[in-house]
């Protein structure tokens, strides 16, 4: 016969382990997902082939790109493609770091993976018609490959960075940015507080009142958390440093070349 | 004074109707439309990858036919080829057929294949190859290929959610009630032409 003591401290145990090995199982998924590097900035060098001077020759151009017109530009080489090819690979990266505004996804990625000779320009949704994969392949021919053949990885990148800038800044329409209209958004909260204030004095209440409320109130609670943590894992996209991803995403367009 | 007029039995059957529709949501009602909608959106993206690839397909055809007249029969197959994909649409309410889907498919890979040989025939012709528009067409054509792998992959994610979603609980049961009309969706059969678009070689 189990004791009414026994029995508590058995199940509080049981709890702790069904905790860790909910735990273990999701960081376990999360190791055979491909590794990224994570969005440290707007140059992530994970090969560090970029020297020093060259990359605080950059920073500030995309950074300048990105306050006149909303468009994430950010370069990065990686150590190894993990046995992929770098097109599924550059879109996963680019998805994970979600480059670009949300609503219109104007991001640029520029991909640099030195030990297996390629570079690829991955373009977000909002830029195709702009940054044309016709037009990323010649970049990629003439102002990247050329160089990184003879071993000068940051003047490629950098010259790149600029023929990428310039194509994105010489049609207006993608490098003025537009106003946002606060002054609508302002009117429409004001009813919808309220009814969220009554929508919670309502709720309190009911808790209060009636047990059987409580017990329906915390299933709801509970399916609402399971339901949003099954989301997938992608193995370290956190961005840190003030700079992060706007949400935005890429279909597959842009180019890519090998040297 | 006037909130006193409003009964407790009010206010009780309001908040429960209110706390049941949102049970109803947490408890996954609204993800069979949700996820089927996000699948049918997916589909739409694929299709339009594949016109785009359908639309390059007479400048290209031009541009070769300038330099390398003589490949008739590559040219003609590839315009054939053409014709045939463009006819054979899929709409959306169509998805949960998988043998339409398996034409739709049959017919894209028909003209992979042909793209493939020209892409080929070309790499005979150096004038060709170093021709601006050809080079153009070639990338162009490159980075369709892969929306369109990166669309199909898209949605074979979305159809895989609402598959299962109709499959697992508690969808299954909304399925078997409100949903009855809901089938799942066909899904693209792995074949090797599909998964080595025509590459272009310098």
């Amino acid at each position: 016969m189990i004791t009414g003591r026994t029995s508590s401290l058995v199940a509080r145990g049981g709890w702790r382990l069904a905790i860790g090995v909910i735990a273990l199982l999701y960081t376990a998924f999360a190791v055979f997902a491909v590794s990224f590097p994570a969005l440290t900035g707007r140059i992530v060098d994970q090969a560090k082939i970029i020297s020093a001077d060259s990359r605080n020759a950059i920073e500030p151009k995309l950074a300048d790109l990105e306050a006149k017109s909303g468009i994430q530009l950010v370069v990065a080489t990686v150590t190894s493609l993990e046995g992929q090819e770098i097109e599924p690979y550059a879109n996963e990266l680019f998805r994970g770091w979600k480059l670009g505004e949300k609503t219109k996804n104007n991001g640029v990625l520029l991909l640099v993976a030195p030990n297996e000779h390629r570079v690829r320009i991955e373009v977000g949704y909002g830029l195709e018609g702009t940054l044309t994969d016709a037009l990323s392949k010649v970049i990629i021919t003439n102002a990247i490959a050329p160089r990184f053949k003879t071993g000068d990885f940051s003047g490629g990148i950098s010259r790149g960075v600029d023929d990428i800038i310039t194509v994105l800044t010489t049609d207006s329409s993608e490098w003025q940015k537009r106003p946002s209209l606060r002054l609508d958004n302002q009117q429409n909260t004001d009813p919808t507080t309220w009814l969220l204030i009554a929508a919670l004095i309502v709720l309190f209440i009911l808790l209060v009142v009636s047990p059987g409320f409580r017990w329906l109130f915390l299933n709801l609670v509970l399916n609402i958390l399971i339901s949003s943590g099954g989301s997938r894992s992608g193995g370290g996209y956190s961005s840190g440093g003030g700079f992060s991803g706007g949400g935005g995403s890429s279909g597959g367009g842009g180019a890519s070349g090998s040297w | 004074m006037k909130m006193m007029m409003v009964s407790m039995a009010r206010i009780r059957g309001v908040s429960a109707a209110v706390l049941l529709g949102l049970t109803v949501a947490g408890c996954g009602y609204n993800n069979i439309p949700t996820y089927e909608e996000q699948a049918k959106a997916k589909w739409a993206d694929v299709q339009n990858n594949y016109q785009r690839r359908s639309d390059l397909i007479p400048n290209l055809v031009a541009t070769v036919q300038g330099y390398a007249k003589q490949e008739k029969d590559v040219l003609t197959a590839v315009v054939e080829a053409r014709a045939k994909a463009t006819q054979v649409k899929i709409d959306v309410s169509q998805l949960t057929d998988p043998e339409k889907l398996q034409q739709f498919q049959a017919a894209q890979n028909q003209l992979s294949g042909a793209l493939g040989r020209l892409l080929a025939v070309s790499e005979n012709y150096p004038d060709l190859k170093s021709n601006q528009n050809f080079l153009a067409l070639q990338s162009q054509l490159e980075g369709t290929e892969n929306r369109i792998t990166v669309a199909r992959r898209d949605y074979i994610e979305a159809v895989r959610l609402y598959n299962t979603e109709l499959k697992t609980f508690p969808g299954l049961l909304w399925a078997a009630t409100f949903f009855r009309a809901n089938k799942p969706m066909a899904e693209f059969a792995a074949s090797d032409n599909a998964q080595t678009p025509p590459q272009v070689k310098f």
